[in-house]
């Protein structure tokens, strides 16, 4: 059975059945493999891409669900360049192994669009996502630090 | 005293530091088969680990996995500084699973051969320390180990210091040989050398070709501190930008034409062997390729994994216990208990040792500390092809990628010449991809010989990487101490359970007069392996809490009783006071707040936390922790910091939530539902703060840890006076965050 998918921006028909999880989807079919696999029960967060903009764990996301969805994964965040938060992520030095990295951009570049300037009770109860390397203290630096240059630019 | 295999890896390399003077001098062949294997067009090996370019590129080659500590940058550093390369066209990559890029200490066949000499010929920088090791150090030789923190402290400052220098020199000679000018009248500086005299430049580039010709020196002329231009700076680590952006590349990515994908099963109980597979509930399953039944597995070889996935479970495979499945963590604590109370084996006893004891009024306590998964975000995993030629290719990431690679070779019983191994970027491993901790390899092997001629990638799910791991090791300790008149202590005993040999980690640096140490040796059935700061991790647990009790018997501030025992250890003392003045020791608290502190030496590198707490109503909330640590210099930084950070929070899901526990035989744990960790919300304001010393440098990835469960609870004494002596935290009527 044919599935028709949309993932960053190309639309794509993949003979699959409706229950295999998207993230296998995007990684086994497609060949994207930023989008990262790490429990497969929704309880870490690597796996976190974007539907209709909203940010979403795959692992256990039936890929028939989403067929008439926008999907964005990490290789579709922004347009060639890198995001504000990207950015962000570089000049604070977040990355250790990085393989958590995709999923955490992926929630957080979510959040920050639906609430450009959260407070940090917001953001630690929106971000649920796991870092076993521990970059939690650089990430919240980083993320304070795209919200102040939005409140700056009044935006 | 024989070292150990894991001792020896994860342990004190120091013997090892003065074999691996002497990495910039190769001969020749050394140099072409490096050339061969691993130069571009246009790039020339200069020494070993060195790569230059006819357009000045550096590359410098880094004889360690890559699994988020920084290495490719600071060690990049430490060989760039020493060459005077320039920074901004500098790159650096992980080294071929070769032999020709081992990192272990050379072996004697190398030492002797490649320099003609006998053992009686061993040159100077090769004896002292080392002589009566050589021996033992040189099985090692195939290793290109990443673990027990050694990479800027070994391979850095005996390994790439030297070749940098070496190469630097050797550069300098081609430029002073073109313009028949004395070598002196040279200096270099963003990869050019400089004629003093005419000004007259070349480009490294240039040179290099005629610079490899050169026999590299093994004692070089090393920077004076002063002159140090990259080492000691922050500089942005390379190998971030390509993890912002979904394009770093790990060993769970490994794509290859026609890969299929295995999914296993491994015998819920340790030991256990396969008895039974119900096929037939699989048979018409879409994609499936092959049910590859193992003495203790069953693996599903099917097009796609999640297909794969579903099709294991499905075949609800059927396992035997091998007689362990009455073993419950209850049982193997009773076994501990028993095991204190029967013989102790003597370790080490200073002074009267445990003849210091009163007859009466010790002080005594018996904690303990349970398994732990490593639980790196990346589940294992490996990648193999076995050609109908007899030859295996194996994609991976591990933390010895020329070990591995021999380690594969064993399980398909063909040569090390027939495998090749493709050492890849980890998401995380904190151990779990060490030498002996090689299932997934193991089994991923045994897998690609049973469908020969088509590569399959085995992932273990989530629910296998937790239960199949190597684990932390449960250890219950009994301490014992008596007081003098003035409150301090006069005797120290500390005796404990191993399931391997007796742990140097026990031992305390402060100024007891008498002190004893011995274990009783418990084996169980639950495989153990080196945990991020390995044996650290409980007796820093253990040492400082009970410590910290020994301070309130007699009424001492914990802070003030420290100092009055470390009074010969000034870089001690030095960081404590670091710690104790950022986090204001002194300053009073809330109601309910209070805080702990806790020190812990290890991997050459001193690390102090202060824990600030509050305790309301039984939940428990970590505000702040602030940490000084000293690691003699730190190579980067920032890299340091972060190092520190993630170790700070590694061990505080330790403290507050990791516990693997054993019921019928098996783990019960599965996955992070059950097995808790620190996320975004219970991430406490952390502050790291580095204090110099010229000590020797110290390593940055496992030193964080130790102090932290320490340091909580003992704050969570000093809120509450309930004392914690197992962990984790969780288990206690307090409360902690997040629940
Ligand atoms: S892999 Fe999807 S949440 Fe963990
Ligand atoms: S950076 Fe390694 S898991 Fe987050």
């Amino acid at each position: 059975m044919a599935i028709r998918l949309t993932v960053n921006g190309i639309v794509r028909e993949i003979d699959i059945e409706p229950e295999a999880p998207l993230l296998w989807v995007i990684r086994d079919e497609l060949h994207l493999t930023g989008t990262k696999f790490g429990c497969g029960i929704s309880a870490c967060g690597a796996c976190t891409v974007h539907v209709n903009g909203k940010p979403t764990r795959s692992c256990t996301l039936p890929v028939g669900s989403v067929s008439n969805s926008e999907i964005t994964t990490i290789e579709g965040l922004g347009s060639g360049a890198l995001t504000e938060v990207q950015n962000a992520w570089i000049e604070h030095q977040v990355p250790q192994c990085g393989y958590c990295q995709s999923g955490m951009i992926m929630a957080v570049s979510g959040f920050l669009a639906e609430n450009p300037s959260p407070t940090d009770h917001e953001l630690t109860a929106a971000i649920t996502n796991i870092c076993r390397c521990g970059t939690y203290p650089r990430i919240r630096a980083a993320v304070r630090s795209v919200a102040a240059k939005k409140r700056r630019s009044g935006s | 005293m024989m070292i150990t295999r894991r001792k020896f890896l994860i342990g004190g390399a120091t013997a090892a530091g003065a074999l691996i003077v002497g990495y910039g001098v190769w001969p020749s062949r050394r140099i072409a088969r490096m050339n061969t294997l691993a130069a571009r067009p246009g790039e020339q090996f200069l020494a070993n680990w060195i790569k230059i370019a006819n357009d000045d590129t550096v590359t410098i080659v880094i004889p360690h996995c890559d699994m988020g500590t920084g290495t490719l940058t600071s060690l990049a550093q430490m060989a760039a500084d020493e060459l005077d390369a320039d920074w901004t066209k500098l790159h650096s990559e992980t080294a071929l699973a070769d032999p020709v890029f081992a990192n272990g200490p050379m072996a004697e066949g190398d030492v002797l051969d490649d320099r003609n000499m006998n053992a009686e010929s061993i040159p100077d920088f090769l004896r002292g320390a080392a002589a009566s090791t050589f021996r033992i150090i040189a099985e090692y030789m195939d290793l290109q180990t990443t673990g027990g923190s050694t990479a800027v402290r070994l391979t850095g400052v005996y390994g790439m210091c030297i070749a940098g220098a070496a190469v630097r020199e050797m550069l300098v000679r081609a430029a002073a040989e073109r313009m028949n000018a004395p070598a002196k009248d040279f200096r270099t500086e963003m990869s050019r050398v400089i004629h003093m005299p005419s000004g007259r430049t070349f480009r490294y580039g240039e040179l290099a070709a005629a610079a490899a010709l050169y026999t590299p020196s093994a004692h070089p002329q090393l920077k004076a501190e002063k002159d140090l231009a990259l080492i000691g700076r922050a500089i942005p680590r390379l190998e971030i930008p390509e993890r912002v952006n979904g394009t770093a590349h790990y060993g769970i990515d490994t794509t290859l034409p026609n890969m299929l994908y295995g999914a296993i099963q491994i015998s819920p109980v340790f030991g256990g062997k396969l008895v039974s597979v119900n096929e037939k509930g699989v048979a018409q399953n879409r994609g499936l390729k092959r049910v590859v039944k193992l003495d203790d597995a069953v693996v599903v070889v099917a097009d796609r994994f999640w297909r794969a996935r579903d099709a294991v479970a499905a075949l609800e495979p059927v396992f035997d216990n091998a007689g362990n499945g009455d073993i419950s963590s209850k049982t193997i604590y009773d076994r501990h208990i028993s095991a204190l109370n029967g013989k102790i084996k003597q370790d080490f006893v200073i002074g009267a040792g445990s003849g210091a004891l009163n007859k009466v009024g010790n002080i005594e306590a018996v904690y303990n500390v349970p398994n732990l998964a490593h639980a790196p975000m990346e589940p294992v995993n490996a990648t193999a092809l076995y050609k109908d030629d007899g030859t295996l290719e194996v994609w991976a990431g591990s933390q010895d990628g020329l070990g591995s690679r021999a380690f594969c070779a064993k399980v398909a019983s063909i040569n090390l010449d027939k495998v090749t191994f493709h050492l890849l970027p980890i998401g995380g491993a904190f151990g779990r991809r060490l030498p002996d901790l090689w299932n997934f390899l193991a089994y991923t092997v045994k897998t690609a010989m049973a469908v020969p001629g088509v590569p399959v990638k085995l992932i273990f799910t989530r629910e296998q990487d937790m239960q199949h791991d190597y684990y932390r090791p449960n250890v219950t300790c009994q301490m014992r101490a008596a007081l003098d008149s003035s409150g301090m202590p006069i005797a120290w005993v500390s005796d404990y359970t191993t399931d391997d040999e007796a742990n140097d980690e026990a031992h305390i640096l402060y100024g007891v007069p008498n002190q004893a140490y011995g274990t009783a040796k418990v084996a169980t059935h639950v495989p153990t392996g080196p945990w991020r700061s390995v044996e650290s991790s409980w007796h820093g647990f253990f040492i400082e809490s009970f410590l910290d009790e020994l301070a309130h018997h007699a009424n001492r501030d914990p802070l003030d009783y420290r100092r009055a025992l470390l009074k010969s250890h000034p870089r001690h003392l030095a960081t404590l006071d670091l710690a104790a003045e950022k986090a204001q020791w002194c300053t009073p608290l809330p109601r309910g707040h209070a805080r702990g502190i806790a020190m812990v030496e290890c991997f050459n590198t001193i690390v102090v936390h202060v824990a600030e707490v509050q305790v309301d109503n039984g939940t428990l909330q970590v505000h702040r922790i602030v940490s000084a640590a000293d690691c003699g210099k730190a190579v980067n930084p920032d890299g340091f910091r972060a190092q520190i950070e993630g170790g700070i929070i590694f061990g505080l899901s330790a403290a507050l939530y990791g516990e693997i526990t054993i019921a019928k035989g098996a783990v019960v744990q599965e996955n992070f539902a059950d097995y808790q960790v620190v996320r975004l919300a219970d991430c406490p304001e952390i502050e790291v703060y580095i204090h110099e010393s010229n000590s020797r440098l110290g390593g940055a990835g496992e030193p964080g840890p130790p102090p932290i469960a320490p340091a909580l609870t003992n704050a969570i004494f000093a809120a509450t006076g309930i004392r914690i002596r197992d962990l984790p935290i969780k288990n206690h009527a307090l409360g902690v965050p997040g629940k």
